[in-house]
């Protein structure tokens, strides 16, 4: 990982109008480690407890009849349109303090890479990509990145009612982790791969930034620069563990001055970004497609000691991690085959899994979701757990247009409560009114974000719709038609047709008109000289104009006659 | 002499009893079962042991044992069975108790085929020496119905198979093969009982409820009335006592309000188990709903998982009438014609192809049944044709399913084409039992009244 950039748009679309787009603000925000391309949805609700679905945000803003409206729909139909079915979010309880229980998350685990999914993100904002930090979104440079995640978060806040204004908070994100033009050409190999290249914003982006846009408040681009590693030419007053931000208001450039921002290191540093305490990833067992296991892996990286926080003065120490897991309906999980395997060696589930809380999948309506509290000796060195599914089977309509594509399990989050990704500010008041900064101040967690598993499923014969049908019925035809007959014949009539004894071989010979097979049915009687000749038949009763036109019956007596 | 015949006869029985019930243990202690119970031809979605195991530990989180459309079988199955699934005894195989509760079910239905069997004999004997017949049979070989069937459900490959696979049908055979005992035997708490556990657990041994009505009315297996009207007008001899029994409504009654009695139990059972999960009506949803309106589209050995995959949704419910319809509208003509023959038709009501998840289990059950007419139908046509049939179909079967599932070579048509030919196999046998049936009736009929004719001529 070279450098790590992200944007993150806050806007605040409120019921009056005439506040529209009046609180857009722009803010650079540093985003840790995630797992792959996601689109994630994130809807936060401070109200009394309600079921609040993308559907009844979009019948929530239809009430406004602002021009807001437009907009905030364009976004719900951008980028939430897959989301909209209660297939595809769910409500985790745990997994994301200080929302929890309020909190709707649904996830898009694939995504065409295609430039054209940025365009609807940036109609949101005021300027789009014409002017402002958003020219900066040059579509071939951030497509060449090496991760790309775009992130949806609103808040409703307010009742509502007496008075106090509906409003929902919109938070976009998007996170890219580039690499500088100069450096892709001379691409190194391991043993230099950490080093930090000399970078600017238009060898990264090819553009600059011409000043801000007209309608934000605010326009500021941050730097931070982390940890120990940097010498810092500072006052001392600041210890050895601490970072540096840099404040660039944009609104000072113009377009006959633009804004660039650069790093060019004097001396060779090597950096790596912060890693959790467990480094987390997934991956499926078993072949076939028709069941298969999921394990989640955790082992510790080397940057463990340095992350003891309040528990390092304890004897057994603890490492508290969270798991969150949705599977969708069509991988159905076996919860109670959850094993969990510590150093390699299996332990009861009891003795690690402090809480579980399980959602199960039901068929066709919702995903299945997982949440597991885990306590983990501080000194493991490496801990799995696995669980079985078994692999469902589709109605032909609910396979994507490329039937053999495979089908996506969302990413598992790993989190750990108790190590913190906010900032502390030492000094300078002025910074906290920013609400960028006053968001990393949150406390939160640290995330992992582990892969996304890809789960082939079987396909029926798409092409065999109307033979399906056919054949079945064709099958059920038969069944009811000739047992029927079989039930119905008398003797009376058996012995009416037939002349004499001896053996009578029939031949019936029937022509269907729609399905052209030929049944031939050849029938054999016993005849017994001490009894009358029995005679038995079975007729296929297939329509109802098999007699008229095809029908041919052909007698042989035993003296061929 | 007839005596020693009679023991070498039983003792050949036990023996095959003895030699099935060692076989089963043997394979229990094979690995992971022989891993029959993944196989979909003996589990699914309703008997499959992992959805059981999944809905006791759910049932043990304190969440609804429906909650994920995985468990869809009875509560009572989940308190009687679900520890079973979890208990391990040191050094022996897993599900080793589960293993054994599924042989003991297979034996208790064995010896009550057996029992059931015997009274269908006497009830035979009965009527012939009424018919003055007997002296006909006496040449020919007569098979003792109770020991053939018994043997043929022991040693069934599929009755094996169906046990082996941790499957709950063992469980289900010996509801149905309950009531029809108690039925047979006159035993009307019991037949009760089987018929409400039987419909409980399964929805559709409902429909037995007809042959168990006429078995109740008028007894085991017979020739119909009027032939004994028939023989009498032919002798001009009219003896009153040699007469059938005419349809008698008190068993009937009694029946109905034994079967209320048992259902109201268990519901009020399922009730209490259920209260905080959403009570009856969930357990009516996701057990009966679930048969009826054949949700889970995993390949099975019936024909409407690919159907119901393929066709459009906007013709499901349809379709999904029609089936189901299909099955009560057959049962009508065959009580029409088979009422005195209540046993067959429990038989046919059995013979289970339009089921929404067949198993082996099923075709184990209604194969087993097979034997107590093996009298009657030995003139059956095709016999060596569905024997051969299905001797084909099985390994077939599991080998298409390898190949779509497991290689990728195949596609899901080679599998269907096996449930296909599966199906017709089903349909022959009952539409040539059925002939067969009938034809041996008019046998019986000609011998009586051709009797006369011969003596004439």
């Amino acid at each position: 990982m070279f450098y790590l950039g992200g944007f993150i748009v806050g806007g605040r679309l409120s019921a009056d109008s005439s506040a529209l787009c009046s609180g857009s603000k722009w803010h650079v925000r540093l985003v840790g480690r995630s797992g792959g391309p996601n689109v994630t949805s994130r809807i936060g609700s401070d109200y009394p407890y309600r079921s609040v679905g993308l559907q009844e945000m979009k019948m929530l803003y239809a009430r406004q009849g602002s021009e807001s409206d437009e907009k905030s729909a364009m976004l719900l139909k951008a980028q939430a349109d897959f989301l909209e079915s209660s297939t595809s979010y769910y409500a985790p309880e745990w997994s994301f303090p200080p929302a929890s229980g309020n909190l709707r998350y649904g996830t898009l685990p694939r995504e065409a890479v295609c430039t054209e999914n940025i365009t609807p993100w940036l109609k949101l904002l005021p300027c789009q990509d014409k002017a402002g930090i958003s020219t900066l979104l040059d579509r071939p440079s951030i497509y060449r990145g090496f991760y790309l995640s775009q992130r949806l978060h609103l808040t409703l806040t307010g009742s509502g009612y007496e008075g106090m204004d509906l409003s929902i908070i919109l938070e976009k994100t998007l996170t890219v982790v580039l690499q500088p033009n100069s450096q892709r050409a001379s691409l190194v190999r391991d043993s230099e791969k950490h080093i930090q290249p000399s970078w600017s914003l238009s060898s990264i982006f090819g553009n600059q930034v011409g000043g801000k846009c007209v309608l934000a408040e605010t326009s500021n681009v941050y730097l931070l620069l982390d940890r120990d590693r940097i010498f810092i030419e500072e006052s001392s007053l600041l210890s050895k563990n601490s970072s540096v931000l840099y404040k660039f208001e944009v609104e000072k450039y113009s377009e006959s001055e633009p804004f660039d921002l650069g790093l060019t290191w004097k001396i060779l540093v090597v950096w790596l970004c912060q890693q959790a305490p467990l480094h987390a990833s997934r991956f499926l067992m078993g072949s076939g497609n028709e069941r298969g296991a999921i394990a989640i892996s955790l082992k510790s990286t080397q940057t463990t000691e340095g992350f003891m926080g309040a528990h390092s003065n304890d004897e057994r120490c603890e490492l508290r991690v969270d798991v969150f897991q949705v599977v969708p309906w069509y991988v159905k999980v076996y919860f109670h085959s959850l094993q969990v395997f510590v150093d390699q060696q299996p332990k009861a589930v009891s003795d690690i899994i402090e809480k579980i809380h399980v959602s199960p999948s039901k068929d066709k309506v919702s995903p299945g979701v997982m949440e597991l509290v885990l306590k983990l000796p501080c000194s493991v060195s490496s801990t799995a757990l696995t669980i079985e599914f078994d692999k469902g089977f589709l109605h032909i309509d609910e396979y994507p247009p490329d039937a053999n594509q495979v089908f996506d399990i969302p990413s598992t989050i790993v989190s750990f409560p108790n190590f913190h990704a906010s900032m502390v500010f030492l000094e300078n008041h002025s910074l906290n009114k920013s609400p960028l900064l006053s968001k990393f101040q949150e406390k939160s967690h640290v995330m992992s974000y582990t892969e996304v598993l890809l789960v082939p499923l079987t396909t029926p014969d798409f092409s065999m719709p109307y033979n399906v049908i056919t054949i079945t019925c064709t099958v059920f035809a038969l069944y009811f038609g000739s047992l029927l007959n079989a039930l119905r014949t008398r003797v009376t009539e058996e012995e009416s047709f037939l002349k004499d004894k001896g053996s009578i071989i029939f031949i019936i010979f029937i022509h269907h008109p729609t399905i052209s097979e030929e049944f031939w049915f050849e029938r054999k009687l016993k005849g017994d000289h001490n009894q009358p000749p029995q005679t038995k038949f079975v007729m296929v009763c297939c329509q109802e104009n098999w007699s008229a036109t095809s029908a041919a019956v052909k007698v042989v007596g035993k003296d061929n006659r | 002499m007839e005596k020693l015949k009679k023991k070498i006869r039983s003792f050949s029985f036990w023996n095959w009893v003895i030699a099935s019930i060692i076989f089963r243990l043997i394979l229990i202690y094979f690995p992971n079962n022989l891993n029959l119970s993944s196989r979909p031809e003996v589990s699914t979605p309703l008997t499959s042991f992992r959805r059981l195991s999944e809905g006791y530990w759910l049932k043990q989180l304190s969440m609804s044992p429906y909650a994920g459309s995985m468990y869809h079988g009875s509560p009572l199955l989940l308190s009687l069975l679900g520890p079973l699934t979890v208990k391990r005894i040191e050094g022996q195989p897993n599900h080793l108790l589960y293993s054994l509760v599924s042989v003991i079910a297979d034996v208790v239905s064995a010896m009550l085929i057996r029992a059931t069997g015997q009274n269908l004999q006497v009830a035979y004997f009965g009527t012939l020496k009424s018919f003055d017949l007997v002296k006909q049979i006496e040449g020919s070989e007569v098979h003792s119905p109770g020991d053939v069937a018994a043997l043929i459900y022991l040693c069934n490959p599929f009755t094996i198979v169906a046990c082996m696979g941790l499957s709950t049908s063992p469980i289900e055979n010996m509801a149905v093969i309950l009531c029809l005992y108690g039925a047979c035997s006159r035993l009307i708490p019991l037949a009760a009982f089987g018929w409400v556990i039987a419909t409980h657990m399964s929805l559709y041994p409902a429909i037995l409820i007809i042959p168990v009505i006429f078995l109740l009315g008028r007894g085991p297996d017979a020739p119909p009335r009027k032939l004994f009207l028939q023989m009498h007008q032919e002798k001009g001899v009219l003896n009153q006592s040699k007469l059938p029994p005419c349809f008698s409504w008190g068993p009937i009654i009694h029946f109905a309000f034994w079967a209320l009695l048992w259902s109201v139990y268990v519901l009020v059972l399922c009730g209490i188990s259920l209260k905080q999960f959403g009570g009856l009506w969930e357990m009516f949803k996701s057990t009966y709903g679930f048969i009826l309106t054949v949700e889970d589209l995993s390949p099975n050995i019936g024909v409407l998982w690919y159907f119901f995959a393929e066709v459009f949704e906007f013709f499901w419910n349809f379709f999904l009438i029609v089936f189901h319809a299909n099955i009560l509208f057959m049962i009508l003509p065959l009580a029409i014609r088979l009422h005195h023959r209540p046993c067959y038709l429990a038989y046919v009501a059995v013979c289970s192809m339009l089921k929404s998840y067949p198993s082996v289990g099923d075709s184990a059950l209604y194969s087993g049944l097979l034997g107590w007419f093996v009298n009657e139908l030995s003139d059956m046509q095709f016999s060596l044709f569905l024997f051969c049939g299905y001797v084909g179909v099985s390994p077939l079967s599991p080998v298409m399913h390898n190949l779509w599932i497991w290689r990728g070579t195949g596609n899901a048509n080679f599998y269907f084409a096996t449930t296909m030919v599966y199906a017709c196999l089903q349909i022959v046998l009952v539409v040539e039992g059925v002939s067969a049936m009938l034809n041996h009736d008019r046998k019986l009929r000609s011998l009586i009244t051709g009797k006369p004719r011969d003596a004439k001529s």
